[in-house]
């Protein structure tokens, strides 16, 4: 019962979110920006395995977007749109990405990781703006998007709706379970007290190793749905920017339970999207509020809840 | 005499200037318990972290079961069998009891990396993690964080952690230290329910447990063994009580 309750937040989003074309949100420029938050609420939720999860804090995850991005990309110019292709594709080669950088950053901890990933991604993204053949610093249009059996399904906007709340309630479910796991008790001890994991004889590499994989994995198949979702990839997607925005959806959202990320990313999106049609000079709105909710709410938008239960025992 | 399960071989350790562990030559036989006593600074932490593989030593050869571990990091030493407490208590803070006992379970019961079954409902887990916390007296505290677990309790956690892996020794760090009168009492009795079960190399400031407990006592002064002995040999040495119980009687008097 305990447990369920700790999910219910989340299954309740995941289901408000299926809902929404039925009830109100179902007209085109809605659907895109639904799209377009639960991506980005994909790789949150796998940045916050990383970072909730592993004590990882990486300022690189959006190069993860980018593998999977430009895996789309580069099979599109050579004609390929197949999603049993694309797919596994985009996702292998962010995952490469993850298993190279993170052989060598998961060796540096604190500030260290945070530039270190830094520095990958920036690599990743430079090397994206010198593809010439890709449209450089410009861009790339895609042809179309992905075709599943030759069926242009992914065209629907509905049903391209319901292939990212299947992806986005997919990446929940399997943090999840890696979180309450034998692997995912290692990770969490290995951030709580590195020293006593090791003392019973858990070497935490192997272990922050595979999920920082794992995340990357993640984050290639929501740059594969991004890429499709905008059917147009440039690198300023996957600049440092974009991981400090994602990194701020997750501490935003909260990091003690995924749930958070998912808040946090929805949040971060929808409101960004509501303030910048109120007043062009939105973003120091936007930074003040961000800031606000860092100083006054210590454990996220998720934490909320358990704050105000506090204050109501006082 | 059966051969020693853990055997130190004239270790060396120097922090800049100072001999911290100087020529230590000590052995620890299945089934014994031998305490190591001497004064603040002496080097006894030093000389666990050093068993334990959190530090690295200068010189000298650590044997465990007959095998050469000087050279083996801190988890390879501990898939061993080479548990340990720490004086300074170090759980998860995150974790409930159980789950911390849970953990040290899971490190000897096969591999860890499942991804997909909850942890938290394996039986095979949690049943010796239970058994262990009952060990301990801290079976109706299985479900409370372990961050906030009084002072005493933790210690007990603590122990009950280190018995969770079945290790082959027991390294413990101080395991009274700062416990109640009461839970002194509590975990000298648990100890001496693990004597002969397992091997462990006591450090322990507390001399009423120490002389209720070891079979062999050596005494660390300046980074140097400079007597090892059973309990009655010790109490009798004049060197000791020169070097270590000096000023007067009260550790051998047994009021601690
Ligand atoms: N990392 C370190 N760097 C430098 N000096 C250290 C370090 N760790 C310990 N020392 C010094 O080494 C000496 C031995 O310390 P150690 O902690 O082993 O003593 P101890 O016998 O465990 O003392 P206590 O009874 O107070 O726990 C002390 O003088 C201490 O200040
Ligand atoms: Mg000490």
């Amino acid at each position: 019962m305990a447990t369920l309750r700790a999910e219910a937040p989340a299954i309740l989003l995941l289901l408000a979110l299926a809902a929404a074309p039925f009830v109100g949100f179902g007209e085109g420029y809605m659907l895109t920006l639904l799209a377009r938050a639960m991506i980005l609420a994909m790789a949150a939720v796998s940045l916050s395995l990383l970072v909730g999860g592993a004590g990882l804090v990486s300022m690189g995850h959006a190069a993860m977007l980018g593998f999977g991005a430009y895996a789309v990309v580069i099979l599109d110019d050579a004609r390929v749109t197949e999603i049993a292709v694309v797919l596994p594709v985009a996702i292998a080669a962010a995952a490469g990405f993850a298993l190279v950088t993170g052989a060598v950053a998961i060796r540096t901890s604190g500030v260290h990781f945070i530039m270190i990933t830094l520095a990958f991604g920036q690599m990743a993204f430079f090397t994206a703006s010198s593809l010439a053949g890709y449209g450089g610093d410009d861009g790339y249009t895609l042809y179309s998007r992905t075709e599943i059996g030759g069926a242009r399904l992914l065209e629907d906007r509905l049903a391209f709706h319901f292939v990212c709340v299947g992806a986005l309630a997919g990446t929940w479910l399997l943090c999840r379970l890696l979180l309450a796991s034998r692997f995912g008790r290692v990770l969490r001890a290995a951030k709580g007290n590195p020293l006593r994991a090791q003392a019973l004889g858990f070497d935490p590499y192997p272990y922050r190793l595979v999920a920082y994989v794992i995340a990357g994995a993640i984050g290639g198949a929501s740059g594969f749905l991004f890429a499709n979702a905008t059917e147009f990839v440039a690198p300023a997607y996957f600049s440092w920017q974009r991981s400090g925005e994602l990194l701020f959806m997750v501490i935003l959202g909260g990091v003690a339970g995924l749930h958070g990320a998912l808040i946090g990313a929805l949040g971060f999106v929808l409101l960004e999207e509501w303030l910048s049609h109120q007043w062009e000079h939105w973003r120091i709105v936007f930074g003040v509020l961000l800031i606000l909710a860092v100083l006054f709410l210590p454990n996220g938008l998720a934490g909320i809840p358990g704050q105000i239960a506090k204050a109501a025992r006082r | 005499m059966t051969d020693p399960l853990l055997s130190l071989r004239n270790l060396r350790k120097r922090f800049g200037g100072l001999a911290v562990t100087d020529d230590v030559s000590l052995d620890v036989a299945p089934g014994e318990i031998h305490a190591v006593i001497g004064p603040n600074g002496a080097g006894k932490t030093t000389l666990i972290n050093e068993i334990s593989g959190v530090l690295r030593v200068d010189g000298g050869r650590i044997e465990f079961g007959g095998r050469d571990i000087t050279g083996l990091s801190m988890p390879r030493r501990a898939r061993l069998g080479l548990a340990r407490s720490f004086q300074i208590t170090s759980v998860v803070p995150a974790f409930t009891a159980l789950e911390n006992t849970a953990l040290a379970v899971q490190a000897g019961a096969g591999s860890s990396f499942r991804f997909f079954r909850p942890a938290a409902l394996e039986r095979r887990l949690n049943e010796p993690a239970l058994a262990a916390l009952d060990q301990v007296g801290l079976a109706g505290r299985a479900h409370t964080p372990a961050g906030a677990m009084s002072h005493g309790e933790k210690r007990q956690l603590e122990l009950a952690i280190a018995l969770a892996t079945q290790p082959r020794l027991l390294l413990l760090d101080e395991p009274l230290a700062g416990a109640g009168p009461e839970e002194t009492e509590r975990l000298i009795g648990i100890l001496r329910g693990l004597k002969s079960r397992y091997a462990i190399l006591l450090v322990e400031h507390d001399m009423q447990a120490v002389f209720a407990l070891a079979d062999r006592i050596s005494v660390l002064v300046y980074g140097r063994v400079i007597a090892t002995g059973e309990p009655d040999a010790i109490r009798g040495n004049a060197e000791v009580r020169a070097a270590y119980l000096g000023e007067d009687d009260i550790p051998l008097a047994g009021a601690a």
